[in-house]
């Protein structure tokens, strides 16, 4: 059946054709740039994680400075 | 430490150059199909995902058996996200062969077509590959039981193809072959870059999820070297590899 509908479907013209060309190629662009959006997002996730990995290492050398400094001196 | 980030640009620049070149040549330079006409031009970009994605598969099974040999994590890693990326692009496949078939044959879908039908049958099993992984808690166990998996998934899919190769009632066009196919000089040209241009695509797709994994594993590591075990927040049931 289905190489009956091959064999009798025509070349389809090229206003016709290009909508599903176009289609194809706008997945494929498509597909790309979704999977960029979502390393984006995992990229700001990382550098958020970064920043606050700085912070508590910040907090902590703080922290011990302080303990130091309140150490009697002999 | 691997750092797979290294040649990424260079990688990511010579990919962007091929598909911009193979877009080129697809609409500019290949002729139109003397049967199908403008719509032939789904071809070089359907059939460079599909071999691209069928060959991701078989790379996740070959990383899949470093695994199982080796027994070290990063294979199984690589082996995840070579399979994550096949199936993105398995998908891409799906989307533009339906498209193809639609303007081409008048349907979405043909049943009777066993290359499409097998291409779903080996996409429906490689999409049962994250549930499986996500059901098993513990990671050692997660990571030997997805490598089995993968290693056999992966040896069915060149099984797959040849067994729909020698199938004698098909309707898809056969123009790769052994001995150079049908495909016109200009056309054959056109083909090549767009595959090479995809596969360099997956390549740096995955080195690029790759770096993402490692830099996120490096920042926990540092996390619990410099604040101790306490500071880093236990993970979650995940079916990726952590």
């Amino acid at each position: 059946m289905s190489r009956l509908v091959i064999a009798v479907a025509p070349a389809l013209p090229l206003h016709s054709a290009g909508k599903y060309v176009a289609g194809a190629y706008i997945v494929f662009l498509a597909m790309v740039l979704i999977y960029v959006a979502i390393m984006a997002t995992r990229l700001s996730r990382t550098e958020r994680e970064i920043a606050q990995l700085q912070r508590d290492v910040d907090a902590q050398r703080s922290a011990r400075d302080a303990d130091r400094e309140r150490e009697p001196v002999a | 430490m691997t750092t797979y980030g290294r040649g990424l640009r260079g990688l990511s620049l010579a990919a962007a150059a091929t598909i911009t070149a193979a877009l080129a040549l697809t609409f500019f330079y290949a002729p139109l199909d003397a049967n199908q006409g403008f719509i032939q031009k789904i071809f070089y970009i359907h059939v460079p995902l599909a071999i691209t994605a069928l060959c991701g598969f078989v790379f996740g099974g070959v990383l899949g058996a470093m695994y199982l040999r080796t027994g070290e994590r990063k294979w199984d890693i690589r082996s995840y996200v070579a399979i994550h990326m096949a199936l993105i692009f398995g998908v891409g496949t799906l989307l533009t062969g339906t498209i193809w078939a639609k303007a081409s044959w008048g349907h979405w879908w043909v049943w009777s077509d066993p290359t499409l039908t097998s291409f779903l049958i080996v996409m429906l099993l490689f999409a049962t590959y994250q549930p499986l992984r996500f059901s098993i808690e513990d990671p050692e166990r997660q990571s030997r039981y997805a490598s089995v998996f993968s290693v056999v998934a992966g040896a069915f899919v060149p099984l797959n193809f040849l067994a729909v190769r020698a199938a004698q009632a098909y309707v898809h066009p056969r123009v790769l072959t052994l001995t150079g196919g049908n495909l016109p000089g200009s056309m054959r040209l056109t083909f090549l870059v767009a595959l090479v241009g995809v596969a360099l695509l997956y390549v740096t797709l995955w080195k690029y999820e790759m770096a993402a994994k490692s830099t996120r594993m490096q920042l926990r590591a540092l996390r619990r070297t410099l604040l101790g075990d306490d500071a880093v927040a236990p993970l979650k049931r995940s079916a990726a590899p952590s």
